[in-house]
């Protein structure tokens, strides 16, 4: 099957083509660099993608930013929401307290990404 | 009258790096003042990443990349002043403010750094024709609401415009249960990211309407659907083209305006190409010793570059106090050749030291380029560039060598230079 792909590493956004047998991804074009045929390479075999949100703190209607440590699989995206969405936290929280440990099955933790003071 | 060296106005990503500019190159006595409850100012609701890349080699969140330099003002004990509105700077520096602690203040600062950002353009600056109904927003607004009050606009979402807090806020919408119909952009092309576009629409297969705008909005009590037109050429609805979309919610993200009535209040000239005030290249405004950077000196795409730009006018001001700046001497202009816009600074001193960075905006998609500057006729400085875009500033950092010539220069001239067809 022939993908088209535009690469999101930086501003050239190469328009790259590449063909996927289900297997083995092959004929990558029109990536002028490394990271573009890396790209490629993922974003057709198993795309990921850093995941942002928020949770709900106990004792007053102003969330927490929370993101996921590292990209998960871009079909967990919607799941590891409805986790994180369902999640509250009880100050006080500091950047990189882990709020859901292993979110999905994903192998990433859930941290925060602001403090909130007690 | 209370007293300080360096005033600072506004404590987001410009205002915290002016300080810690200022305090690293030795200055002692500096004062934020911010009208929010918290520091940080606009990176506190852009909880997405991909903030910091270039500073801290990392992609942080807004609120993460904050409060890196939070820490900092902290560490250095640097003094600010939250829930404090600035409502009057003079040209002679003084600073009048309101705080609900102090009452009404004057401040005599040595050196002022305006650090206060830029807005969101409104609907009233559109002239689109309709109801005037609840539901139409900034892209911003919205984002502050959701990221910061935890509350949710609507459910049923248009986008009129695609700059990148209008494609951030797609996929937010989309991560809080709504539906989002589609991204409407009057011009051919996206002001926005390509990432972001990817990242944003396509990743949830939102449509991005381009040559679309909207012309008409519905809705008495609350809006209930926009219409959608096809522009031509000449940017005009074709008739005949329109299409109806229900929905709760709009949201404007068409562009960003530098907010300088304090600094117009104080004097300062102001450059029609940025909106932002006229600089030299210490970020030294038309009046000696007021200092401008960031977004509200010329609209930034990333916070990296507004960091670096501020920590710079923060150590000027302290050098500007110390009498180590370059003052009274003339100041060469700097022309926009073929292809620049907005070019940050408008002039340079004729002994300017170090080196000389400049920034602006490409007047159009440049494939293949050449950035050229010229002194007096003669070529000074050439870079290649394999693509130039309006929504990516160019950053020339150009050594005091090149610009020896510069005593005997008329004016400087930045241009680009494309291949012939």
């Amino acid at each position: 099957m022939k993908y088209e792909l535009t690469c999101i590493n930086c501003p050239m956004g190469c328009r790259i083509t590449a063909d996927y047998d289900g297997k083995e991804v092959t004929n990558i074009q029109g990536y002028t660099c490394a990271r573009g045929k890396a790209y490629a390479q993922t974003e057709i075999t198993d795309p990921t993608r850093m995941v942002t949100a928020l949770v709900g703190v106990e004792g007053t209607h102003a969330p927490l930013s929370v993101k996921t440590r590292s990209p998960i699989r871009k079909p967990l995206i919607f799941d590891a929401l409805r986790v994180i969405r369902e999640t509250t936290v009880r100050p006080p929280v500091r950047i990189g307290d882990v709020v859901v440990e292993n979110v999905c099955n994903s192998g990433v933790d859930v941290i925060a990404t602001e403090n909130i003071e007690a | 009258m209370r007293k300080t060296d360096i005033l600072i106005i506004g404590g987001g990503p410009a205002g915290l790096a002016a300080a810690v500019g200022a305090y690293e190159a030795g200055a002692r006595d500096i004062l934020i003042l911010d009208r929010e409850e918290r520091l940080g100012g606009i990176l506190k609701q852009c909880i997405h990443n991909g903030f910091g890349l270039h500073t801290f080699k990392e992609e942080l969140t807004g609120p993460e990349y904050a409060q890196r330099f939070i820490e900092k003002v902290l560490a250095y004990q640097i003094p600010y002043q939250t829930e404090t509105m600035v409502i009057d700077v003079s040209s002679d520096k003084v600073v009048t403010c309101v705080s609900r602690q102090n009452g009404l203040e004057r401040i005599q600062a040595q050196a002022v750094i305006l650090c206060m950002g830029c807005r969101e353009r409104p609907r009233g600056s559109l002239g689109t024709p309709g109801e005037r109904c609840p539901g139409i927003f900034t892209a911003g607004t919205a984002q502050k609401f959701t990221n910061l009050e935890g509350l949710m606009p609507g459910k049923e979402v248009v986008i009129l415009g695609s700059g990148d807090i209008g494609l951030i806020m797609a996929r937010r919408m989309t991560f809080l249960g709504a539906k989002v119909h589609a991204c409407v952009e009057l011009m051919p092309y996206s002001s926005g990211l390509k990432r972001n576009i990817v990242q944003c629409l396509d990743d949830f297969g939102i449509p991005l309407l381009l040559s679309h705008t909207v012309v008409d909005i519905h809705g008495r009590e609350h809006l209930e659907g926009v219409t959608v037109a096809q522009v031509g050429s000449d940017l005009k609805p074709i008739p005949g083209t329109e299409k109806y979309f229900p929905c709760d919610t709009l949201l404007l993200s068409v562009g960003l305006i530098p907010e300088n009535e304090l600094s117009e209040m104080a004097g300062v000239k102001i450059a029609p190409s940025t909106s932002g005030a006229v600089v030299d290249e210490q970020l030294q405004t038309s009046v000696p010793g007021i200092f401008s950077a960031g977004n509200v000196l010329h609209v930034h795409d990333l916070v990296d570059f507004v960091s670096e730009e501020a920590m710079k006018a923060g150590a000027n001001a302290w050098r500007y106090i110390r009498h180590e700046l370059p003052q009274g001497g003339r100041k060469v202009p700097v022309e926009m050749g073929f292809g620049v816009g907005g070019i940050v600074p408008q002039f340079v001193s004729e002994d300017a030291r170090d080196k000389v960075s400049f920034m602006f905006r490409p007047r159009n998609v440049y494939r293949n380029a050449r950035v050229i500057v010229e002194l007096n006729g003669e070529q000074v400085y050439a870079k290649k560039a394999m693509i130039l875009a309006p929504g990516e500033m160019v950053n020339l950092s150009l050594p005091a060598e090149k610009l020896a010539g510069l005593k005997e220069a008329e004016s400087i001239l930045v241009r680009i230079e494309v291949p012939e067809a």
